[in-house]
């Protein structure tokens, strides 16, 4: 027998709105008999005054206390797994709010849930009246003649009752979703505020993992591909060394494999220093960049201006920005301003600001939106929250100046 | 003696150096089988990876370090994937004889490479053009701005620890032209003049800011 997909949807719904309220009911009436024998202790004491009363209403005031903190997790259980919402971790935070909805919006939910519950019952009863009729000694139906006509009344009304149990259910767990966002949730400012400490973490942890994978890449060529061209190139010059009574043609194609190889070791070697260098990790950026500046097919001249009594080092996260930046802009130097003659890289630390400035007395007219280059770099600077700024007007000269914070 | 952690490359080194006459008495894949080697053999000359097992990352110059002040006999020729002017520094601030410094992809320029480990078996210098680029870089001001295009390659050629006819060669110029260039430069730097080749590369690295 196959369950229609409507009914069976319909059934899967209700089973959950019925289990999230049966679950509610026990959370919510605790408090309510808390507070009733709390109630029921003061009137004896105003109509009966017995000397014990006082101790043992004392104690139930710890008891509120532990109800209006303690129930604030198991509601969280309750309105994640049964119905997927996720309520903020409060702890003894908010007092005031948890201890307004365990103990006093709680209870009257619990009421609500109570005749929803009733209802079904009720309902589920009533409209089973004929089975329990057919249970009863034969006697009885004989000495109440016409009994099937209410009977048939009661089971009308039960499966009435029935029919509208889903919809109150729907009713009033959306009800709940309501109140218990209202009240246990967070407010948007709070929401925000975690929300910003989650992504600052987690885009550290990006940056870290693209740094991570950019030095594992740089040591990978290291130990293999790069070796493998230096040892062929070198092969190829021991060929030319010692090959020498080769026709005029054969040594041709040696000497042109031999360069090709030494410009692809170059070329390599460019484009993995560009990556991230080892020597960046073991004696840092002002040591690192000298090799950028000579290779620079420019004249550079270099400023590194870090104060030597740094309790530490720069992050290596800014540290490799800011080599990223240099070694970018070098390179956007030599692409696009041919004309440049010379260019001047200064680092400074002042304080908790990392600064680098390059400027080139190429033509201008850089546009940061337009190249993609620029765009990159702009990105990357920004991943460790560092200000970009670029002046490049038409003529030059073009200077670029990125402020980097390194936290003390 | 070679010490690299590249089976592939260490082949082609052997053959290399042996092509130059030297004999290799030994190989070692990291560091603390170089030292052991050192310690062993007393070669005249050992050719250092930078980098190598355990760590990959500055093995081999702290190794040459250690050999330069254990075994002052031993000279070293240190080749790196990339040269740094610090590791340079480093190298030559004890001791400026008998230290090479080389890119790894300069053995392919069998015959340059060759003429290299020779200078520095015999106690001269050998650094990269490029360390000597960077060093040029960082001391981008002052007097060098003085001198004229000719005379900072003579200057940067000195520096590498090349001889007058070594220079000479290399821009295809006399051994006249270049002693007067040399004799300029050392004027307008305010260094002292040296006959020995060794002791003008000295006074050339020192203005550099490495060397003792």
């Amino acid at each position: 027998m196959t369950v229609p997909p409507r009914l069976r949807r319909a059934l899967v719904r209700l089973r959950r709105d019925i289990a999230f309220t049966a679950a509610g009911l026990t959370l919510h009436l605790l408090p309510l008999l808390l507070h009733f024998w709390v109630v029921m202790l003061a009137l004896g004491t105003a109509f009966d005054p017995d000397p014990d009363t006082p101790v043992v209403l004392a104690c139930t005031l710890p008891l509120e206390i532990v109800a209006g903190w303690g129930l604030t997790e198991p509601q969280r259980w309750r309105f994640r797994a049964l119905c997927g919402v996720e309520l903020p971790r409060l702890r003894f935070r908010e007092a005031k709010r948890q201890f307004a909805y365990h103990l006093l919006i709680g209870p009257l939910l619990g009421l609500l849930e109570l005749l929803l519950l009733a209802l079904l019952v009720a309902g589920l009863a009533a409209s089973l009246v004929l089975v329990w009729i057919w249970l009863v000694p034969a006697p009885w139906r004989i000495a109440h003649v016409g009994y099937t006509t209410t009977a048939s009344y009661v089971t009308v009304l039960g499966l009435a009752a029935l029919a509208t149990v889903p919809a109150l259910a729907g009713g009033l767990v959306r009800l709940e979703i309501l109140v218990g966002r209202a009240v246990l949730g967070v407010s948007r400012s709070d929401e925000l505020a975690r929300r910003v400490e989650d992504l600052t973490e987690s885009r550290a942890g990006a940056v870290d993992a693209a740094d991570a994978e950019r030095r594992r890449i740089e040591r990978d060529l290291h130990d293999g591909a790069q070796q493998r061209l230096v040892s062929l190139a070198l092969n190829l010059g021991l060929a030319r060394a010692t090959l020498t009574d080769l026709p005029p043609e054969a040594r041709q194609v040696i000497d042109a494999a031999h360069r090709e190889a030494k410009d692809a070791i170059e070329e390599l070697n460019n484009l993995v220093r560009g990556l991230h260098p080892a020597v960046l990790d073991e004696l840092g950026l002002d040591a690192a960049l000298s090799g950028l500046a000579a290779r620079a097919p420019l004249p550079v001249r270099l400023r590194v201006d870090l104060p030597p009594d740094l309790p530490r080092r720069t992050a290596p996260a800014v540290e490799a920005v800011a080599y990223f930046v240099v070694s970018e802009a070098l390179t956007n130097v030599a692409k696009h301003a041919r004309e440049a003659t010379r260019a001047e890289v200064t680092v400074t630390r002042l304080g908790e600001i990392l600064r680098v400035v390059i400027a080139d007395d190429g033509p201008g007219g850089a546009d940061p939106s337009g190249g993609s280059g620029l765009k990159g770099l702009a990105q990357r600077v920004r991943s460790v929250d560092g200000t970009f700024r670029m002046s490049s007007p038409v003529g030059g000269p073009t200077m670029m100046s990125v402020e980097l914070p390194c936290p003390m | 003696m070679i010490a690299e952690d590249s089976v592939l490359l260490r082949v082609g080194l052997v053959k290399v150096v042996e092509m130059a006459g030297f004999e290799v008495v030994a190989e070692a894949g990291d560091a603390q089988e170089l030292l052991a080697v050192v310690e062993e053999h007393r070669p005249d000359l050992a050719v250092v990876d930078v980098r190598m097992p355990p760590g990959f990352t500055d093995e081999g110059v702290r190794a040459a370090l250690s050999i330069r002040r254990g075994h002052p006999a031993t000279k070293v020729l240190i080749l790196s994937q990339y040269v740094e002017e610090r590791y340079a520094a480093d190298l030559l601030a004890t001791n400026t004889s008998g230290v090479g410094y080389l890119l790894k992809q300069r053995v392919a320029d069998v015959e340059e490479f060759i003429e290299a480990l020779r200078r520095v078996a015999a106690g001269g210098t050998a650094l990269d053009p490029q360390v000597v680029a960077q060093l040029l870089v960082r001391r981008a001001s002052d007097p060098v701005e003085r001198l004229t295009a000719r005379e900072r390659e003579v200057l940067a050629l000195m520096a590498e620890g090349r001889s007058n006819a070594g220079i000479a060669a290399q821009l295809v110029v006399s051994e006249s032209a270049v002693a007067k260039h040399i004799n300029n430069i050392l004027a307008k730097l305010d260094l002292p003049k040296a006959d020995a080749d060794h002791r003008r590369v000295l006074a050339v690295l020192h203005f550099l800011g490495v060397g003792g």
